[in-house]
């Protein structure tokens, strides 16, 4: 956009919302939004504390894990789906529910199964994560065209060559976007798995300071975990940039 | 009485022969790409220009500024007379990509320039049924564009292109996306339809034989910057069937000469 | 099957089509047969004193559909999701169209909505309740704030990706920007809109799920947490089973919905 003729970037819009949350801020019109100043003197607090670094350690933990997780289990299962037809029929109908599903649904058979605890905070992000990581590879893997495959077969490639050389990479593009939105999912997972299971983490975090209406650190809080989603989403998108150059001449 | 003049590369008209003409025209794109440089030319009233020349001269530029769908950095676009800035009902378009609506049948296509204008629904309705049947496509009023193959979505945007009724067709490599067979066959069908039709035609191709084929006169243009570089007129008779124009001794020695001088192009650094 | 150059439409023959339909219904046969017959082992085994088998879980569905526990559960979960739903559709396509079409609007809203886009947004929910209490506004709410920007993003990237090429044929026919807007942008957008709203719709029901198992519980958010404090596992399975049945129906009628609404526009883009 321009403005008096010169070029304002886009991000720039950001720190007129903070001007206008500032101001909001001091005019008192809600008990829910303190002063941005506030919010973020509240943040500066925060962090080095104590309380901070364990809920923080805690849901790294369980976030990680339950990505890892599901890439382990998500590129194998859509690779399989993209190459055998009957996986892809049978397992297709269900993919393509879970995917769209309201996953946090299934976390009171998580809580009832496994128990209260970490653990079902992992599973909770291996499920909100999983399902997209299967549907991108499949797709990414069955778009691969058929005369990269026989040109492979024709040098006499094996078949983990195949697979390692040619159709993983040939796929990555879209594994890439879906490990994007998987990462995107994956942190929904961990903070609902944890406001669900309500005694860990940063979901215990976010009840603690609603509850006794600390707002300040409550959106530095929320400020914090959305930056990190961000900033995590970004991150892939940098690695989908960097193969982006070849995804147009597949 | 002394004629104006106009002159380009050494022709001259007289001024009620000249539908259209572009004086000094410059184009530099954002990023310092000088499209166009010092551009004159006119068009005479009721024959087929094209604009030929190495992919970069620069000649869908000109026929957008002269369609008035870009603006040029320097010079002015006149036409019937007068200085125009912008589109106008005396030009009609014919897009390479065809530029459909893809949501709207043949019919509703074809009608879509008089509908901007405004004309009432049954007039044209019965103007597009009359310029569907000129391109060939009598019966596929209510397809739509993803059931037509790529040669008929062009007929239906040259017919909606008729329709409006302009004085000036303005065509951009409008059969680049066909495949060769059916390509010939709407050079002749053109042809034909302009016996009848008699407008001016501007059009640009980057293939020769296509470009002697169809037109009254030739313009090539150099490599960026784009100038006019030789006006060619093939004197080719019209009077046999479609296929002895391409054996005609005026056509072969046309292309000839054309690629004579379009090699040196392709011979300069950068080609 | 649709590009012979200049042919007719090709019709699929009827047998070939039922062929294809059996052949469909018996892989979604096979299909829920693997995943409930897994169910089924899973319990049997036990995974867990607390996982019910299919069967158990089949019946106390049948329950308590009978009983009409289930009926007045939805009757009230789905009241928020239907207002939010409709709230949030008619003012994110506006927001989004707004977006599209002001450069301003868009500099300033594009970057929150980037952010918004990767945020979860859950997070916020218990808040909520403490402000709005635990009634129907804090529900509604919580639908709104998940769905809204999806809707948003998509209605505004359907107008701005519209196909330039469209709008410079309208131009090209003096067609003024209320024509843009209205006979090109729209339309385009249609399509794109639509999938917004789809996946609102995906995001509205996890809203409300969200909403239900955290705020007071109330409608089938109620039946799974008072099934589970009394310990009925296969009832509070079937409770889960059948929110994401709804869920996953309405979405997959949506998508046949635009499927057919839509045709048009899937292979014109290649043209």
């Amino acid at each position: 956009m321009t403005a008096f003729g010169i070029r304002i970037p886009a991000g720039l819009s950001l720190v007129v919302w903070a001007v206008v949350w500032e101001i909001a801020g001091r005019l008192g019109s809600s008990l829910v939004l303190p002063p941005f100043s506030e919010v973020i003197a509240a943040g500066i607090k925060l962090i080095p504390s104590e309380k901070f670094a364990e809920a923080a350690s805690i849901t790294l933990h369980a976030f990680f894990v339950g990505m890892a997780w599901a890439v382990a289990v998500g590129i194998p299962v859509g690779v399989l789906m993209a190459r055998s037809k009957a996986a892809g029929r049978i397992l297709g109908v269900w993919v393509n529910i879970f995917v769209s599903a309201p996953i946090s649904a299934l976390v009171p058979i998580l809580m009832a199964v496994i128990g209260i605890g970490q653990s079902t905070v992992i599973v909770t992000v291996f499920l909100f994560a999983v399902f997209i990581i299967i549907l991108d590879t499949q797709v990414g893997v069955q778009h691969v065209g058929r005369s990269l495959e026989e040109m492979a077969r024709s040098f006499g490639a094996s078949r983990a060559q195949l697979y390692g050389k040619v159709l993983l990479l040939a796929a990555l593009p879209e594994m890439l976007a879906g490990i994007r939105l998987a990462v995107i999912r994956g942190v929904k997972g961990v903070v609902i798995g944890q406001l669900l299971v309500s005694i860990i983490g940063v979901g215990e975090l976010f009840e603690l300071y609603s509850r006794n209406f600390l707002m300040a650190e409550f959106w530095a809080l929320v400020l914090m975990v959305f930056a990190f989603a961000f900033l995590m989403s970004e991150a892939v998108a940098w690695l989908e940039r960097r193969v982006e150059y070849y995804a147009a001449a597949r | 009485m002394t004629a104006r003049v106009v002159t380009t590369a050494g022709e001259r008209y007289r001024p009620q022969d000249v539908i259209a003409a572009v004086r000094g025209i410059g184009k530099t794109y954002p990023g310092g790409v000088e499209a166009l440089r010092d551009v004159h030319l006119a068009f005479p009233r009721g024959q087929l220009t094209t604009l030929l020349g190495p992919s970069g001269c620069g000649k869908t530029t000109l026929l957008k500024i002269v369609a008035g769908l870009l603006r040029p950095d320097m010079g002015e676009v006149e036409v019937n007379g007068r200085v125009v800035d912008g589109p106008g009902p005396e030009r009609a378009f014919v897009f390479q990509d065809f530029a459909l609506l893809p949501w709207a049948n043949v019919l509703r296509n074809v009608a879509f320039g008089l509908e901007l204008r405004g004309v009432a629904r049954a007039a044209r309705e019965e103007t597009a049924r009359k310029y569907i049947a000129a391109v060939g496509l009598a019966g596929f009023e209510k397809s739509y564009p993803h059931q037509l193959s790529g040669g008929m979505r062009q007929r239906v945007g040259l017919a909606r292109a008729l329709a409006v009724n302009a004085d000036i067709l303005m065509m951009d490599e409008p059969f680049s996306a066909v495949d060769e067979q059916t390509r010939r066959k709407f050079q002749e069908d053109l042809l034909e339809l302009l016996k009848v039709e008699r407008k001016t035609v501007i059009f640009v191709t980057h293939s020769i034989e296509e470009a002697v084929y169809l037109s009254d006169r030739i313009v090539l243009l150099s490599r960026r910057p784009g100038r006019v570089s030789r006006i060619v007129a093939p004197k080719i008779s019209r009077d046999g069937s479609p296929d002895d124009i391409r054996r005609d001794r005026g056509y072969l020695d046309a292309v000839d000469e054309i690629w004579a001088i379009l090699k040196q192009y392709l011979m300069e650094p950068g080609a | 099957m649709n590009t012979i150059a200049g042919s007719i439409r090709i019709a699929r023959p009827s047998a070939w089509r039922h062929a294809r339909a059996a052949h469909r219904a018996f892989w979604l046969f096979l299909s829920f047969a693997a995943f409930f017959g897994a169910w089924e082992i899973a319990g049997r085994i036990p995974v867990s004193l607390t996982f019910p088998t299919f069967t158990a879980t089949a019946a106390a569905l049948v329950g308590m559909i009978g009983s009409g526990e289930l009926l007045n559960a939805y009757a009230i979960t789905l009241q928020p999701l239907g207002i939010g739903l409709a709230l949030c559709g008619v003012a994110g396509v506006g927001c989004g169209i707004a977006m599209g079409l002001s450069r301003r609007i868009e500099w300033l809203s594009l970057p929150v909505l980037v952010i918004l886009q990767s945020a979860p947004i859950a997070a916020i929910i218990p808040l909520l309740t403490y402000v709005y209490g635990i009634g129907l506004t804090s529900k509604v709410l919580a639908v709104v704030i998940l769905a809204a920007p999806v809707i948003v993003m998509n209605s505004y990237k359907g107008i701005r990706n519209t196909s330039p090429s469209l709008i410079e044929m309208c131009r090209s026919f003096q067609g003024t920007r209320r024509d843009e807007i209205f006979k090109i942008m729209l339309p385009y957008a249609g399509a794109m809109i639509f999938t917004g709203l789809r996946l609102g719709v995906a995001m509205g029901f996890i809203g409300i799920v969200i909403a239900e198992l955290l705020i007071t519980p109330t409608g089938i958010g109620d039946l799974i947490t008072y099934h589970r404090s009394v310990a009925d596992f296969p009832e509070m399975f079937a409770a889960i089973a059948s929110i994401v049945m709804v869920s996953a129906l309405t979405i997959a009628a949506l998508g046949a919905v635009e499927r057919r609404l839509f045709r048009h526009l899937t292979t014109v883009e290649a043209a």
